[in-house]
């Protein structure tokens, strides 16, 4: 028999027998299209939390005050120890480490921010010059904070883009002055857009020098200290820098918490991989499902093809053309269910993507492989024993059955 | 041609043996055409099957076309049936599914032979048993006799050496059993051998040997003049 004979048999019994037909496609393609569904909603979720932390910029170290217990023990506050506060010369003292580029110390807070009548609630910022460069932020107009000592400052601020809407609508920022609080600060720069970025919109923020926001909010504690490494292989020795000499300062007390990027990444790389996994492996049972949905319809259609596989081997037949006829007509089954799911998945991806559209969701190249590729493995491998039994039939008995 | 030596067939129904065939002697040659007749359960059947090679004896030897085909592997005789031999069945044992002329390509499928000369060979026989205007109808779309004509048709799609019939008239109406015949004894006339088992003596009797069975054993095998 020719290979076009074979497809030509099964396409016959696939187009002859309907219901039985629609019934495997359904199945088919509801298992690859959950395996494809599933692993984009975990890829996405992957994605989305590592755009969150790239944003961050590169070789980045944070310093933030107080030390996250994983041993059990009394909270310090029970026992009259208050965590020890980081300040700005702490965060100077961070710069002898011949590891660290820059650094720059961060205080956050909200504040009603005023131009002329209008005014608007914004979270502020209080950081140095630095910050622009170590977050890897771009200015749309003006400058960013004027270097300087950490402990003066200069009555400025820089506004997010969506803050410089708000407040001028259109008109021109730079050079007008703000009121934050009780006190006037010039606008000398925007920020230029880039949305969110690790819980805060830096569209929305307005920036004010160190010294300033420590006077606003009456406080000498800052939020975090962020570094950068002078090179990515740095990192680690950045991140033990800062603790001793953290430690030092604050009388041999190891006070301070300090996070890598690197290590938050890998983590949530590793957490999400493991759950996109986990999920794909479930979404794969219903695949397997799928393969012995075909594997009982195969065996039932042997029975009932009785007569006609005994006919065909009275004409001529050998028990391996009759296996492959079932096997191409699985496959065939196979394929068709698989194609189908693939348009489901990616038609349900593209649905859910529209209807999350901060999420990016895609479905993995190895999933687009996989998925199709098993459901025919599967169908071909769960169609053998069906197969077997035709080509075993005896054409004596198989002819003599009855309808 | 077909040469049959001491064919025994036993067949095991529950723990009792029932000796389908009892040391069954036969020769037939090219060009014959042979009745088997005798009353149910004698046996015509399994003789039919075994001849062609649908089925093998448990005991005996048969030789083919000078060749022995007692031992041979089960794909072996799939290809010495699809070459040699053509099935006429009294239930017709067409594939429902497939259209006339899908089914007489059937055994030129199973053989692979090129499509070409598939659809030469078709347009040829379609045109012999008078089945041009069936042949994209489906069994359930033809009549008993037109059914039976598409499967002569398939039989003879290979060019066998031997026809094997069985009861090939048994589910037709009289006339329409006619004109299968005068099918089949034109085969016969053209140089075929064929082999048909009937129950009905008056049919049986137009052949130009007649073989009786009883209990498993060939009883009588008579000549015309």
């Amino acid at each position: 028999m020719r290979p076009s004979d074979f497809l030509d048999f099964a396409w016959q019994v696939v187009r002859g027998n309907r219901s039985r037909t629609l019934l495997i496609l359904l199945a088919m393609g509801i298992g690859v299209a959950a395996v494809l569904m599933v692993t984009s909603l975990g890829e996405g979720a992957r994605r989305y939390v590592l755009n969150q932390f790239s944003g961050l910029g590169a070789n980045l170290v944070i310093v933030l005050p107080g030390r996250s217990e994983t041993a059990g023990g009394i909270p310090g506050f029970l026992i009259g120890k208050t965590p020890r506060l980081l300040t700005t010369d702490d965060a100077l003292a961070l710069t002898r480490s011949h590891a660290v580029r820059r650094i720059a110390p961060l205080i956050v807070g909200a504040g009603d921010v005023h131009w002329n009548a209008r005014s608007r609630e914004t979270p502020i910022l209080g950081t140095t010059a630095e910050f622009i460069v170590v977050r890897q932020m771009a200015m749309g107009q003006g400058q960013f904070l004027p270097e300087g000592d950490p402990h003066h400052s200069q009555p400025v601020c820089v506004i997010g883009a969506k803050v410089k809407r708000e407040l001028f609508s259109g008109g021109t920022a730079v050079g007008e002055w703000l009121r934050i609080g009780d006190r006037r600060f010039r606008v000398i720069g925007v920020i230029a857009p880039q949305g969110q970025s690790l819980g805060f919109n830096t569209d929305e923020i307005v920036v004010v020098p160190l010294a300033a926001a420590q006077a606003l909010f009456n406080t000498e504690s800052l939020f975090r200290i962020m570094i950068e490494a002078k090179s990515r292989t740095l990192v680690p020795q950045a991140k033990a820098d800062a603790l001793e000499i953290i430690r030092l300062r604050h009388e041999g007390e190891r006070d301070v918490t300090v996070i890598t990027q690197d290590a938050v990444l890998s983590t949530f790389d590793r957490i999400l991989g493991a759950l996109t996994l986990a999920v794909a492996g479930i979404a794969a049972i219903s695949l397997s499902v799928a393969g012995i949905l075909i594997m009982n319809v195969m065996l039932i259609s042997v029975t009932q093809r009785k007569r006609e596989i005994g006919l065909l081997k009275a004409l001529g037949a050998t028990g391996r053309q009759v296996r492959l006829l079932f096997f191409t007509e699985a496959a065939l089954l196979a394929l068709a269910g698989g194609s189908a799911g693939l348009i489901v998945g990616k038609l349900g991806q593209l649905v859910v993507a529209s209807i999350f559209p901060d999420i990016p969701f895609s479905i993995p190249w190895w999933a687009l492989v996989a998925a199709p590729v098993t459901a025919v493995a599967t169908a071909i491998l769960f169609s053998v024993a069906p197969a077997r039994k035709a080509a075993q039939l005896d054409p004596v008995l198989a002819l003599s059955a009855r309808k | 041609m077909i040469h049959l030596d001491n064919i025994e067939r036993v067949f095991h129904v529950g723990d009792e043996e029932v000796h389908a065939l009892r040391g069954v002697s036969l020769t037939i040659q090219a060009g014959e055409y042979v009745s088997i007749m005798g009353p149910s359960g004698s046996g015509k059947s399994s003789l039919l099957n075994i001849i062609g090679l649908l089925d093998r004896p448990n005991q005996g030897r048969y030789a083919l076309d000078e060749r022995d085909v007692t031992g041979l592997g089960d794909d072996e005789l799939a290809r010495v049936r699809r070459e040699k031999i053509g099935f006429v069945f009294q239930f017709f044992h067409l594939v429902p599914r497939l259209t006339a002329a899908q089914n007489i390509a059937l055994p030129m499928m199973l053989a692979g032979i090129d499509p070409a000369e598939r659809q030469r060979r078709l347009a040829v026989l379609l045109a012999q048993y008078g089945l041009e205007n069936r042949a994209g109808h489906r069994p359930d779309q033809l009549s008993g006799g037109q059914c039976q004509r598409v499967a002569i048709a398939r039989a003879m799609s290979m060019q066998p050496a031997v026809i094997l019939a069985d009861e090939p008239t048994g589910n037709l109406d009289s006339t329409t059993g006619r004109e299968v015949m005068a099918l089949l004894e034109g085969l016969h006339a053209a140089g075929g051998t064929l082999i048909m088992v009937t129950h009905d003596r008056e049919l049986g009797a137009r052949a130009g040997r007649q073989l009786r069975m009883v209990d498993g054993q060939l009883v009588g095998d008579e000549r015309n003049a």
